[in-house]
């Protein structure tokens, strides 16, 4: 039993991996062993599959509001769109002090995007990797925030966005002069020199972590609540409930907070890229 | 668990969503929230102001049928004064026209009175020369006496 309970629960945390195989042929990965060996070159189906789904449901559904959006009585949809475009907006407004028309449809986008992803972890764990494996497709994850690759995507991605803002807001030398200037300041030219390494090492690394943090938190928390919901699904299945139905209340809670963090963290992290000193 | 090219797609479909929710998704719903946002600032400034408008049209329905009032009270008043100086007038009228009328019957009498006079004075002659002659049983010169009659006559 403990053999196939870790084999279960593995086998739920490997992704489907298309890549090239070691004797150089391009296909699916039969097992977590030969995904790790296709290395860096492979791409996890499942997640890319799931997260483009999920964006284009989103983004097809509002965009057909958008197409006959009146600014007469709102329909069901329009209101439930507009309430969701009105919240984004005043968060955007209260933690970002600048004018930047991309920050407010990013943040959107952002929220939207990763609460549909984290969603997909209320889905009882077995019925779409059931689905697939009717199919012959043996491995199906299907929360695309579960994997490392896609919110460090997405944080790496915010972190492009913080430097070229703060390079394209403070120039390049003031941007250096961000990270090597503070927070050891001192009017003595000679001792300033001996703190601008300091400054330095202490302002990059305070920078690389933001966009680490970013990502690894909402993967932290998403792949900590799947795994829970892995191991109740190792129980008998006439107690499962008594487990499930409670985490998966609490999980409502956690996937909104998780995609609120990371859009509210995103719009900090621009919105101090903007400040100019 | 991997980190592998995923990272890479999932930045490229991000860059792609991000895009496209900046071109086609938010400008047109956020330019239609504005618009009812004004419209119903404008909605709002409009009752504020019909409000006003009927207080001021209150107030001008009061005042004109304060002003109705006075000039109906007026016009009453008027009338009032106007028949009482009918009816006096028309009382004087009254007045002069009897007084006149009397004045004419009076003179009418007055005539008629003469007249008899006249009529008898003439008739006294006769009847005195006409008793004379029954007393003295002669007759009596008339041409004669006439001009003592006539005095007798005048003295009646």
């Amino acid at each position: 039993m403990a053999g196939s309970s870790t084999e279960y629960i593995k086998h739920h945390l490997t992704n489907l991996v298309f890549g090239q195989h070691s004797d150089g042929t391009w296909g699916l990965a039969d097992s977590a062993q030969e995904a790790k060996e296709m290395g860096f070159w492979a791409i996890n189906v499942d997640s890319m599959g799931w997260s483009i789904a999920l964006a284009v449901i989103f983004l097809g559904l509002f965009k057909s509001v958008a197409n006959k959006v009146t600014s007469g009585v709102p329909s069901g949809l329009q209101n439930f769109v507009e309430i969701m475009i009105d919240f984004i907006d005043g968060t955007v407004k209260d933690s970002f002090h600048g004018r930047n028309p991309l920050i407010a449809p990013l943040a959107l986008t952002i929220f939207v995007w990763v609460f549909l992803m984290n969603a997909m972890d209320l889905i009882p764990v077995d019925f779409i990797p059931a689905l697939f494996n009717l199919f012959g497709i043996h491995f199906m994850k299907v929360v695309p925030s579960t994997d490392p690759n896609i919110t460090l995507g997405m944080s790496f991605s915010v972190f492009a966005l913080i430097l070229y803002y703060s390079i394209k807001v403070k120039g390049i030398g003031g941007f250096a002069g961000e990270l090597s200037l503070h927070p050891f300041n001192n009017k003595n030219p000679l001792i300033q020199v001996i703190f601008i390494p300091i400054n330095l090492f202490l302002e990059i690394l305070n920078l690389v972590t933001k966009p680490i943090s970013l990502g690894l938190r909402l993967f932290g928390n998403m792949y900590a609540g799947e795994m829970i919901f892995i191991l109740i699904a190792l129980m008998p299945f006439w107690i499962q409930w008594t487990l499930s139905v409670p985490w998966a209340i609490f999980h409502i809670l956690v996937i909104t907070l998780q995609a609120f963090i990371f859009m509210v963290l995103t719009v900090v992290y621009l919105s101090m890229a903007h400040e100019d000193h | 668990m991997n980190i592998n090219a995923t990272i890479i797609g999932q930045a490229i479909s991000f860059a792609i969503f991000v895009f496209f929710c900046l071109k086609f998704v938010w400008p047109p719903l956020i330019a239609a929230m504005n618009e009812r946002k004004e419209k119903i600032a404008a909605g709002l400034q409009d009752a504020d102001q019909a409000a006003g408008d009927l207080e001021l049209a209150k107030e001008k329905a009061a005042q004109t049928l304060r002003e109705a009032k006075q000039q109906a009270a007026e016009l009453i008043e008027q009338a009032n004064k106007r028949g009482t100086q009918l009816i006096d007038e028309a009382k004087d009228q009254a007045r002069s026209e009897g007084e006149r009328l009397k004045v004419a019957a009076q003179g009418e009498i007055e005539q008629e009175v003469n007249r008899a006079k006249e009529s008898l004075r003439a008739q006294v002659a006769v009847l005195a020369v006409a008793g004379a002659e029954k007393i003295l049983n002669t007759s009596v010169d008339q041409s004669a006496h006439s001009e003592m009659l006539e005095k007798l006559a005048a003295e009646l």
